[in-house]
């Protein structure tokens, strides 16, 4: 290796993760472009799925939410860096017992974490844990807020097929464009989605029943409508989110057989779409409410691909955030 | 070796230290060298660490073709998911290479392929690396220069060109397929050793 002739490589300084609102381009893309290697470190078939970055690592998740997916990426992605984690199960917790935040982080790092993984139904908890502590603290869903993580995977799955559909190892999502369908005012998914897609260069559309959408998002830099044809038509991805069935007492649409005449997503409404245009859904999906399950295992859909590539993105933010250095 | 020193103005000091031929002519001897140390080329792959051993690699590979007939398969190998460096904080952690071969190592003969051994970790994170993915029954080193300045218990198998070298020294591998030409370059930095210290 002759050192002078390395290329100048970016670097990756920032101690958490706590939404894209923040990142800038330039950190989406390192997280992307770090996220390959680790795809194949998954792939491996005969070989041992698992490398040393993180060796001797102690990563705690810290869920106050129901989460299976997430929780299990983020456990295997340690896994696959070499790295000890537990899960912190709040139900049995001294959270329960009245515990601060602080506090229980000021416990949890007494036994030296390095990364803290956390999930809360307040807006704004990761943030404020990452300012006060000296954990790397990644924010897993901060109520309605951000869901950083899935928006970094929902990105480099996009970027890997309109790559593949290129054929252009270097395509960006410059001039893609991708339709959210749903309710958009209670998704910290569809919110993450917003900052990190317009940044990378994709325009965003907001579909939903207009109950469901939030006055904030014209700022955010994407168009609404709450017509699904408009919204799907010219849309490179279609991207359905879950209808969260358990906030229906609060009457914000009339009916669940309405939502569906509306918005589903089925072999019918998708007529609208490109050909090309990819499903995807961040899970878990209500079958045949918002998405129907003849698309959902349908030739378009990439939802597994997205659970696939959740991992390797985890294990990128992960070696990035504690090998990182700064400039 | 080819001593045509001349100066350069932003490296200082630089000499040549293989031009083309000496180039060519050394991969040469060292693909003699496998060839007469494996029996059964069959059995030999060649991994190249990224970047410049691939194409070093491939050079071998068609040099013990044309010896031979065999050509024995290659493959890239990254590190830098295993190097002790990135670990420690003392290198990017940014990942830009990709390890890529399409065959089981298992039971086989590695010969890794590197341009410039110097302290040996890249070698020692090589073999972690290939280790993960089976168990060879040997592992090989072919590296076109040794500088010296070994960190670690490791040293070439085949080897094309020796050279000793200081700390603040660079040596540049450049090759027809990622430089255009074919050269290695020695540069000295005598009056910057303050600046150059890691």
């Amino acid at each position: 290796m002759t050192p002078a002739e390395n290329k100048p490589s970016p670097v990756w300084t920032r101690k958490d993760l706590t939404g894209l609102e923040d990142l800038s381009r330039q950190e989406i893309e390192t997280i992307l472009d770090t996220a390959p290697q680790f795809v194949a470190v998954s792939k491996r078939e005969s070989g041992i799925k698992r490398v040393p970055l993180l060796q001797g690592r102690l990563i705690v998740n810290w869920f106050f939410e129901p989460s299976t997916r997430t929780r299990t990426s983020f456990e295997i992605a340690a896994k696959r860096l070499s790295a000890d984690s537990l899960t912190i199960n709040v139900q049995a917790s001294s959270s329960k017992k009245g515990e601060t935040l602080h506090d229980t982080l000021d416990n949890i790092e007494a036994m030296h974490s390095d990364v803290v993984v956390i999930r809360h139904n307040c807006a704004g908890a990761a943030h404020i844990l990452a300012q006060h502590h000296d954990s790397h603290i990644i924010n897993a869903g901060d109520g309605a807020h951000e869901h950083p993580t899935q928006a970094l995977l929902d990105a480099f799955t996009i970027r890997d097929h309109v790559r593949r559909q290129r054929e252009d190892s270097n395509a960006t999502l410059d001039g893609i464009r991708v339709a959210i369908i749903g309710d958009i005012s209670h998704s910290r998914v569809a919110r993450s989605n917003v900052w990190g897609l317009t940044k990378l260069g994709a325009s965003v559309i907001l579909c939903g029943p207009n109950t469901l959408m939030p006055p904030e998002v014209g700022r955010m830099g994407a168009e609404t409508t709450s017509n699904l044809r408009d919204a799907i038509a010219g849309a490179d991805v279609v991207y359905a989110l879950r209808i969260q069935l358990e906030r229906q007492q609060k009457c914000l649409f009339p009916s669940i057989r309405e939502y569906i005449r509306l918005f589903r997503i089925d072999n019918e409404s998708l007529k609208a779409a490109p050909a090309h245009a990819l499903v995807m859904h961040p899970g878990p999906i209500n079958r045949d409410i918002e998405l129907a399950a003849e698309v959902a295992d349908g030739p378009r859909s990439v939802v597994l691909e997205q659970v696939s590539n959740g991992v390797a993105v985890r294990m990128a933010i992960m070696h990035l955030l504690v090998n990182g250095r700064a400039a | 070796m080819t001593t045509t020193g001349q100066e350069n103005s932003e490296f200082g000091e630089s000499t040549v230290v293989l031009d083309g031929e000496a180039m060519n002519a050394a991969i040469h001897r060292m693909a003699q060298e496998i060839v007469a140390a494996n029996d059964d080329l069959a059995s030999v792959v060649l991994l190249g660490i990224l970047s410049r051993g691939r194409p070093l690699a491939e050079r071998l590979v068609s040099e013990i073709r044309n010896m031979t007939g065999v050509a024995p398969k290659v493959g890239s190998l990254s590190t830098e998911l295993y190097r002790d460096d990135v670990r420690s904080g003392k290198r990017s952690a940014s990942l830009g290479h990709m390890t890529h071969f399409d065959f089981d190592v298992e039971g086989t003969t590695v010969v890794l392929v590197d341009d410039v051994l110097s302290t040996g970790r890249t070698v020692r994170a090589a073999m972690d690396e290939i280790i993960d993915y089976g168990r060879p029954r040997y592992i090989r080193l072919a590296c076109l220069i040794d500088r010296g300045l070994r960190e670690l218990p490791i040293q070439a198998d085949y080897l094309g060109w020796s050279l000793v070298t200081q700390p603040d020294d660079h040596v540049f591998v450049r090759l027809k397929e990622s430089d255009g030409e074919d050269i290695v370059l020695l540069e000295s930095r005598p009056g910057e050793t303050a600046e150059s210290q890691e």
